[in-house]
């Protein structure tokens, strides 16, 4: 076990004191606990920023299950240390506001924590581990977790609604993944990813090849809400705020973006990956935003924006994949830019939009509402919440002086670069970004300014509106911070946060580099188109934003049976009832069904594979001969055992069954088996006594009035088992696969003492099986006795 | 021989399912009467007939029956006695409780 070991699991560890927390210190809020395991993890992750850890990785294995090459490998980079920078650190924060935002009184905190710390958990397993199965499990865990935690308030049918959508196609998707895991196992037998990675060479022509993108990218399309996957982030939207701002903007609908990000070396610089991902992420990206505008609900509107950003940063990794393309090592470092600016802007992203989804809880917390036709004016009563608002919308939407900026700047170009390269219609990429770029800025106004200015109906506010406390500003003060402070001064992430994450995207080795890259980021680049289009996105921006009363209306055009979530319920209706149609069709109750069902199977299973490993076979040769009286005898038993068939009167039934017995003792007897024949006939007298005995009360038998149909299924049902049991006792004739062991036994009386075999057999070789038999007679006797008892104490108590 | 009797048996035992798949318990009970003494006399000639003495020690015969089958047949019949036995008082107390033997009407109200 490495330390790095011991800090992916200590927040599973932590949670099991979490209920004695709660149950002994009831009067801290848990929350003050808690906050020191994201803090001393960011702590121990930040001091890794002083070393080198881009050009050397830190890497452990613990060995867990070797036969199957499933390895407990750590392995963190510069790509999984900003992942676990950003869980830890956005952790810590929302841990802080969660301990004002969570009512210590009226929640449950400790099953909030516990939630809490397993996605912590899981979510940095799922950044450090280096074998895809370990990293199925953390991935499969953050779903779980996220799952609980969206139905936090399970009591409203809103969450669990929330919470089984995203379940639902997450995992969905996560199973499409695990497939695609599996044939790269196949096709490089290894787990571990910087194995597969050091053999993306030699599968590139590989048939499985294309259908393990496609399997792996459904994971992380479903994970990251890429279209038309993302419908369940907004009903995901229901959980405690801190959890959309933890889980559901900043870091779990981001590990499709890592696992994209980090097996670009793998599949980057085919033209399918980079097709599938640019096209799918800025169509994610256009749609989000777009849909973004029309939502009343501030963290609905927040939560289509995430979609969109997610878009964002999934077609700059498309098209900076285009890096190892062979054809394109002219402009590599041109295509490394948009990946160097996917990897700036996600940091960007879980900045601003924790910041701004703190400033949402804070409006909700404080206000009663979160619906942005209730809100208006609060900038006088709120300034501080007003300002970080400005600052986390104005990043979102692009503009100068907060980082958003850079990262938007770098987008355009990294689309314009995939323009200049590919050409001809590609010339619709840079168009949707810019379309998409200036409904963003739309919806960012409609957050700041239909929230905070205009008039203040405080009739409408379900509470007086006021500052919350100074430890629920923290957290998005700080993040806000950090938002300005990266514009003016983006080169202090360059070199320890930005470059060694790149390393992992796009191997320096891969790309012919020796030292790596060289990462310069400048808000200033002179009059270049980028900058162009930015000031066009702010001109159509805000002409847009200023009539938007006068569009709004091309979103009533959308018919609500042709959205994706209709189609999502339909489906989870039209399976629902499916299953109840298919369960109730076979399920009847009739215990004649199921007999025919078990005796169907028996036909299915032992004659089909009679007739098809070819075993039907007839071998007469070595038969004893048969004597007149035999012949006799057994038709005799048939001809008893078809009156049971045919009779109506019950007296003629038993007395027949009782006849075949007698008749199968005399066999007995004709073929040796003298035991067999007494026991036999003890046994049929009894039960044949025991028959008249219950005759008085039984029931007539009543003459069999089935359906036609059904009484020649039945027959078709006897006539396919009989046939097929016939047919295995025939084959068993002409098969001799093993040595009789019956000699064994002729050996008796020296090994038992005893003369007669079968004898020594049942009380001396398997005795104790004869004694289990006895507890079966016992048992049976018992059931007798109760049945007989409980009727008559049940009468007395009548 | 054998041939002839995996016959017979194979009819013992089509009968017996024909049986039990029918409506009345009593049917049921003695179709697996029935069903029982197929089986018993498909193992029984699964092992060859009248290849030898009986097998009791002290023949005075080169070879013996196959005893092993007896065995497991011994064991059957038993087990099948019991087992009838309780499904006999079973059919009759459900008979005397709920005034039917019917399958179907056994199977009780549609509760869905």
């Amino acid at each position: 076990m490495s330390l790095l070991h011991y800090v992916i699991l200590t927040p599973f560890i932590f949670a099991l004191t979490v209920p004695f927390l709660r149950t002994y210190l009831r009067n801290i809020h848990t929350g003050w606990f808690v906050i020191f395991v994201p803090l001393v993890l960011f702590i121990y992750f930040a001091s890794h920023l002083t070393l080198d850890i881009g050009s050397t990785p830190i890497q452990h294995t613990i060995p867990w299950i070797e036969k199957l090459d499933i390895h407990f490998t750590v392995y963190m980079d510069g790509l999984g240390l900003l992942f676990s920078l950003i869980i830890t650190g956005i952790g810590t924060l929302v841990v802080l506001y969660s301990i004002y935002y969570m009512s210590k009184e009226r929640e449950s905190l400790h099953t909030f924590y516990i939630y809490l710390l397993m996605f912590m958990g899981a979510m940095l397993g799922v950044v450090l581990s280096d074998n895809l199965m370990v990293l199925y499990v953390f991935w499969e865990l953050t779903s779980v977790s996220s799952f609980l935690l969206i139905a936090y308030w399970f009591q409203r049918q809103n969450p669990r609604y929330g919470a089984q959508k995203s379940m639902l196609i997450t995992v969905t998707g996560g199973f499409f993944m695990l497939l695609g895991f599996l044939f790269l196992y196949t096709m490089t037998g290894t787990f571990s990813i910087r194995e597969i990675i050091d053999s993306a060479g030699q599968i590139s022509t590989h048939p499985l090849f294309i259908p393990t993108i496609l399997l792996i990218l459904l994971g992380a399309f479903t994970k990251s809400a890429q279209f038309p996957f993302h419908i369940w982030l907004p009903d995901a939207m229901e959980a405690p705020t801190p959890i959309s701002a933890y889980l559901h903007s900043a870091t779990m609908v981001k590990a499709g973006v890592y696992l994209v990000a980090r097996l670009t070396p793998l599949f980057g610089g085919t033209m399918e990956w980079f097709w599938i991902i640019t096209v799918v992420g800025i169509i994610t990206l256009f749609w989000g935003s777009f849909m973004a505008i029309r939502q009343p609900d501030l963290k609905a509107l927040l939560a289509f924006s995430t979609v969109s950003q997610l878009g964002l940063i999934m077609s700059l990794l498309g098209i900076g994949s285009l890096a190892l393309h062979p054809d394109q090592s002219m402009n590599a470092m041109l295509f490394a830019g948009a990946s160097l600016a996917a990897i700036f802007h996600l940091f960007n992203h879980s900045m601003f939009k924790g910041c701004l989804f703190m400033v949402i809880g804070i409006l909700d917390h404080e206000t009663g509402t979160r619906d942005v036709r209730r809100l208006g004016g609060l900038m006088s009563i709120m300034p501080i919440s007003f300002t970080l608002s400005i600052i986390g919308g104005f990043s979102m939407a692009g503009l100068p002086p907060f980082s958003g900026f850079l990262s938007k700047e770098m987008f355009f170009t990294g689309v314009l670069t995939a323009y200049r390269t590919l050409e001809s219609w590609v010339i619709l990429l840079p168009l949707a970004a810019w379309i998409a770029s200036i409904f963003t800025f739309v919806y960012s106004m409609i957050l700041i300014f239909e929230t905070f200015t205009g008039p203040l109906h405080l009739e409408r506010l379900d509470k007086k509106p006021q500052e919350p406390p100074y430890g629920m500003l923290l957290p998005p003060t700080i993040l806000a911070s950090i938002v300005v402070i990266v514009f003016f001064f983006p080169n202090l992430l360059s070199y320890t946060i930005l470059e060694p994450a790149l390393r992992s995207v796009l191997p320096p080795a891969m790309l012919g580099l020796e030292n790596g890259f060289e990462v310069n980021i400048t808000a200033w680049h002179g009059w270049n188109t980028e900058l162009f289009m930015t000031l066009g996105v702010i001109l159509f921006g805000i002409l847009l934003y200023k009539s938007l009363r006068h569009w709004k209306g091309i979103y009533e055009w959308i018919s609500p049976k042709l959205s994706l979530n209709h189609l999502y319920d339909r489906l989870l209706e039209g399976g629902e009832n499916g299953a109840y149609r298919i369960t109730n069709l076979h399920m009847t109750g009739f215990l004649r069904d199921y007999l025919a069902y078990i005796f169907a199977t028996v036909i299915i299973i032992a004659g089909g594979s009679l007739v098809w490993q070819n075993l039907l076979t007839l071998d007469t040769s070595q038969n004893a001969p048969i004597s007149i009286y035999e012949y006799v005898l057994s038709s005799l038993l048939v001809i008893t055992a078809l009156f049971v068939v045919i009779s109506n009167s019950r007296l003629f039934s038993i007395i027949a069954v009782g006849a075949v017995g007698y008749m199968i003792s005399l066999f007995f007897v004709i073929f040796r088996a003298p035991d067999l024949a007494l026991t036999q006939l003890v046994v049929e007298t009894i039960t044949t006594s025991l028959f008249l005995l219950c005759f008085y009360f039984l029931p007539k038998l009543r003459k069999e009035v089935e359906r036609v149909r059904l009484r020649i299924g039945n027959l078709l049902i006897a006539l396919g088992v009989g046939g097929t049991l016939t047919a295995i006792g025939l084959a068993a004739q002409g098969h001799r696969l093993f040595e009789p062991i019956s000699y064994y036994f002729e050996e008796s009386y020296t090994l038992a003492g005893a003369m007669n075999m079968v004898n020594a057999i049942l009380v001396d070789f398997r005795a104790f099986d004869t004694m289990l038999e006895i507890v079966v007679l016992f048992i049976a006797g018992a059931g007798v006795y109760t049945l007989i008892k409980l009727r008559q104490s049940g009468r007395d108590a009548k | 021989m054998e041939t002839f009797m995996t016959i017979v048996a194979g009819i013992l035992l089509t009968i017996g399912t024909y049986l039990v798949l029918s409506r009345s318990l009593l049917r049921i009970i003695l179709g697996l009467s029935i069903f029982s003494h197929g089986a018993h006399l498909m193992l029984l000639t699964m092992a060859g007939l009248k290849q030898g003495a009986a097998p009791l020690v002290g023949e005075q015969t080169g070879t013996y029956t196959d005893p092993l089958p007896q065995a497991l047949i011994l064991t059957s019949i038993v087990i099948s006695f019991a087992l009838t036995a309780f499904f006999l008082v079973l059919g009759y107390r459900t008979y005397v409780e709920l005034g039917t033997d019917d399958m179907r009407e056994l199977r009780g109200e549609n509760d869905e």
